[in-house]
C-alpha cells in the first residue's frame, strides 16, 4: 500500500519518537527506584546513568525540535476540534518538558555539588552555583516537571491508543515504524 | 615549695619543648583538602580539625622535622549523608582508627623555597612511603606551606569491600595543603 508523504511521519521523526519513548521511560522507572536505595556503589552508578541519559535526552530533543520545525508533520486526522486543540497543547507540553525535566536534573545536580560528567569522561558546566538551599529547592521542581511529563505522555498514549482501537483511524499507523 | 616544683616542671617542659616545636601552625589559615573521583565526578572533601609539629629552619632543610595528625572524624564533604558513610569500617573506621598521621623522614630543598619531605602516612594503620613536594612562601613572620600529592586509596583499605571497585571510585585521591606557620626562619 503505498503511502503519500504526508500521511505518515518521515523516517527520522518516528526513530526519534520511538528512541526518546524508551529513554524517557527508562529514565523515569530509574529515578523513581534509585532515590529510594541506600548509598551504595548500586546507587551511585544508578545516579551517574540517569544523569547521562538526561543529558542524552536533552540532546536528542534539541535534535527532535529542529528535525520537528523544519519538516512538516503529516494533517491531523479528522477529530472534533476540541481533540485536536488538546492533542496540539500535549505536543507543546511534552517538547517543553522535554527540555524542562533533564534542565532540572542538571542544575539540581549542579547545585547539589555534583557536576555533571557525561559518560564519566565529558564534564559539563555548573550553570547554578553549589549551594545546599537551592538544592532543596530544584528538587521538587525536577522530580515535579517529571511527574507532569509522565501524566502528559499518559494522556498522549491513551488518546493514541483510542484512536487506533476505538475511532480505527489509521493515526497510530503514521508513527508505527514503517513496514518493509 | 610546691610552686617552686612546677615552674621547674614547666620550664623543663619548655625546655625540652622549644626546639622539638620551633614552629607554631595557625588553624585558621590552614587548610588540608583533597578530592577523589566518583565515576568520573570530581568530589571535594577537607579535614577540619588537625595538627602540626613542624621544626624547619629552611637553610637546613635536611635537620628538619615534620609531623602531622589528622582528625578523621573532622571530615567534611558537604553532605551530611556521605560523612556518615565515610566514618564506617568500609572507609576510615574512624571509630578504630581516629586519627591518620604523617611523620617526615628526609627532606631537601629543590630549587628556591622548594623542599621535597618524604615521609610516612599512617591511615587506618596501614603506613606508606610518600614524597611531598612542598613550596614555601614568606611574609613578614608568617610563612606558607603549600603543596599536593597523590595517594592510592586502597593502599590504605579506604573503600573496601563493595567500594573497592576502582570504575566507580578512583583508586586515585589527591590530598592539597595549606599551612599557615609562625616562627619559621628566613628563606
Amino acid at each position: 500500500m503505498p503511502s503519500s508523504p504526508a500521511s505518515r511521519y518521515t523516517r527520522t521523526a518516528i526513530t526519534l519518537h520511538w528512541l526518546l519513548a524508551l529513554a524517557l521511560l527508562g529514565s523515569f522507572c530509574v529515578g523513581l527506584y534509585m532515590t529510594g536505595l541506600p548509598l551504595s556503589p548500586q546507587r551511585l552508578k544508578l545516579y551517574n546513568w540517569h544523569k547521562w541519559a538526561g543529558i542524552t535526552i536533552l540532546t536528542l530533543s534539541i535534535v527532535r525540535l529542529v528535525w520537528r520545525v523544519t519538516h512538516r508533520p503529516p494533517a491531523d486526522v479528522p477529530m472534533p476540534a476540541w481533540q485536536q486543540r488538546a492533542a496540539h497543547w500535549a505536543h507543546r507540553a511534552l517538547y517543553t518538558l522535554f527540555f524542562a525535566v533533564p534542565l532540572a536534573g542538571w542544575a539540581y545536580s549542579s547545585a547539589a555539588g555534583f557536576p555533571v560528567v557525561v559518560f564519566g569522561v565529558l564534564p559539563l558546566p555548573d550553570f547554578v552555583p553549589a549551594d545546599k538551599a537551592l538544592a532543596e529547592a530544584i528538587k521538587p521542581l525536577h522530580a515535579a516537571l517529571a511527574w507532569t511529563l509522565a501524566l502528559v505522555v499518559l494522556a498522549h498514549v491513551a488518546a493514541a491508543l483510542k484512536h487506533h482501537f476505538v475511532d480505527r483511524d489509521g493515526l497510530l499507523a503514521r508513527m508505527w515504524p514503517a513496514r518493509t | 615549695m610546691k610552686i617552686y616544683l612546677s615552674i621547674a616542671s614547666l620550664a623543663v617542659a619548655a625546655a625540652f619543648a622549644a626546639p622539638a616545636c620551633a614552629q607554631q601552625l595557625a588553624p585558621a589559615g590552614s587548610e588540608i583538602a583533597f578530592t577523589s573521583k566518583q565515576m568520573g565526578v570530581p568530589v571535594d572533601g577537607r579535614f577540619k580539625k588537625f595538627d602540626a609539629q613542624v621544626a624547619f629552619d629552611p637553610k637546613k632543610p635536611e635537620a628538619a622535622k615534620i609531623a602531622f595528625t589528622i582528625d578523621l572524624a573532622s571530615v567534611s564533604l558537604g553532605v551530611a549523608e556521605t560523612e556518615a558513610e565515610i566514618a564506617k569500617p568500609d572507609w576510615f573506621d574512624t571509630k578504630k582508627f581516629p586519627q591518620a598521621s604523617f611523620q617526615s623522614g628526609a627532606v631537601k630543598a629543590t630549587g628556591a623555597g622548594k623542599y621535597e619531605v618524604a615521609g610516612k602516612l599512617t591511615i587506618k594503620g596501614a603506613s606508606q612511603n610518600v614524597v611531598v613536594p612542598v613550596a614555601i612562601a614568606q611574609t613578614g613572620a608568617a610563612t606558607t606551606a603549600t603543596g599536593a600529592f597523590t595517594i592510592k586509596r586502597l593502599d590504605f583499605r579506604i573503600g573496601d569491600g563493595d567500594w573497592k571497585d576502582t570504575s566507580m571510585v578512583a583508586n586515585d585521591v589527591q590530598v592539597r595543603f595549606k599551612l599557615a606557620l609562625t616562627g619559621v626562619p628566613a628563606l
